[in-house]
């Protein structure tokens, strides 16, 4: 059977990605930031996942406004990161699972969650630097990926309760496959910024760590939040915090944190890291 | 036609991206996302107001693109990620756009997100359980 082995939280941000680029990690801007996953990057390395299901937003590199899925599941053999417009480097791809992604898909589906289904999806730095932030010490990727697109972009977008069904509904798809495969899910974004406008640049330090706290102890809670309120405190862009709660989703109601490291600014963003696995009811 | 108030209307300083933004800045967005094609990027290097034209930009979209004026350019519908792909062409990162929100220097704005994240250590040592480096 396949199981949920750990969620994972993670900001992925491009500036971070630049930053591993150039190899800046023991920058004295950088250090505290990079440091803070040593202990998620030394966990994979043992737990040694088969795959990561990472939950992102495409910026505009695999969908454009013409068409956008409010959830969307990779269901490809495998996926190619590619130019932005902007500078950032590219990544090696990523092979995926097919079989598991439409079982997910079908799986989700029959519960109620109407996924878009991609057999071709370029995987942009929402996806890439959480990839690289865990593996980019190995000389090739360890194990497969399934990226799951959630709309953080262009309004309405769904909220953090229908996130953390979501997270619900994929922990009862994981679970009814019968392959063994032991599944890693990302939760990736976040969290406090705002790039646009007049408000650009706040930072809600409290706003973050109570955002943490629910998530780990009281994930109902972080489901009372409307998607303004959270907005008017953690930002247009702080908005990503919903794609943490598909993650916790897919965990117990309970659950043994493992890591959890806190680090503002980087760049624009309050940025957390979260390890958890199931716990015990 | 009546497009719908929203609450997050009322959030100063925000220009929440909906379906009205989006619909009235189509073709900005869009031409922003043909900049992920190096090819494309050449040509508008090459000449910004002809290819603002190919992609029917309205003359105030146009002058803002040419002008690099991101504050102008969000007001008129343009979506944050996809002005991103425009301010390279000015030499400018998401920082620079958010100092230009304000009116205050690149480095006035990185101080200000130093401020705003001021004594988070404290707070995280007050909560508990945080990994301290």
């Amino acid at each position: 059977m396949a199981k949920v082995i750990c969620g994972i939280t993670t900001s992925h941000i491009p500036a971070v990605g630049n930053a591993m680029y150039d190899k800046l990690e023991n920058d004295p801007y950088w250090k505290r930031f990079f440091d803070g996953y040593a202990p998620v990057i030394e966990w994979l390395e043992k737990e040694k996942p088969d795959v990561v299901i990472n939950v992102y937003n495409d910026h505009g590199l695999n969908f454009f406004l013409d068409t956008v899925p409010t959830f969307a599941i990779g269901c490809a053999d495998s996926y190619q990161n590619d130019d932005e417009g902007w500078g950032i480097p590219t990544s090696a791809s990523f092979e995926g699972d097919a079989a598991l992604s439409w079982h997910l898909a079908e799986s989700l589906i029959n519960q109620g969650f109407d996924m878009t289904m991609c057999q071709e999806m370029k995987v942009d730095h929402g996806c890439v630097v959480p990839m690289n932030l865990m593996f980019r010490h190995l000389p090739k990727w360890p194990c497969k990926l399934i990226p799951l697109a959630v709309n953080t972009v262009q309004h309405p977008l769904p909220n953090a309760k229908r996130c953390y069904d979501l997270g619900k509904a994929l922990r009862v798809a994981i679970e009814s496959y019968p392959e063994d495969t032991k599944i890693a899910i990302f939760g990736t974004g976040g969290l406090s910024h705002q790039l646009q406008g007049e408000r650009a640049g706040i930072i809600d330090v409290e706003f973050d760590l109570q955002c943490i706290d629910y998530i780990i102890n009281d994930p109902d809670k972080m489901c009372a939040f409307s998607n303004t309120e959270i907005m008017e405190k953690a930002g247009t862009e702080g908005i990503e915090v919903i794609m943490w709660m598909v993650m916790r989703g897919a965990l117990a109601p309970n659950v043994n944190l493992l890591h959890k490291h806190y680090h503002a600014p980087i760049s624009n963003t309050g940025a957390g890291v979260l390890l958890m696995t199931d716990g015990t009811d | 036609m009546v497009w719908q108030k929203h609450d997050y209307d009322d959030i100063p300083g925000t220009y929440v991206f909906d379906g009205k933004r989006s619909n009235s800045a189509y073709n900005l967005n869009k031409m922003a996302f043909s900049f992920n094609s190096e090819v494309n990027r050449k040509e508008f290097a090459a000449d910004m107001d002809a290819y603002c034209r190919k992609f029917k930009l309205t003359d105030e979209q146009r002058t803002a693109v040419l002008e690099g004026d991101f504050l102008k350019l969000l007001h008129l519908g343009g979506n944050i990620y996809y002005l991103a792909k425009i301010a390279v062409f000015h030499g400018l990162g998401v920082q620079d756009a958010g100092a230009a929100f304000h009116k205050i220097t690149t480095d006035e704005f990185r101080q200000m997100l130093l401020n705003n994240s001021e004594g988070f250590q404290q707070e995280l040592q007050k909560r508990g359980g945080y990994w301290n480096g």
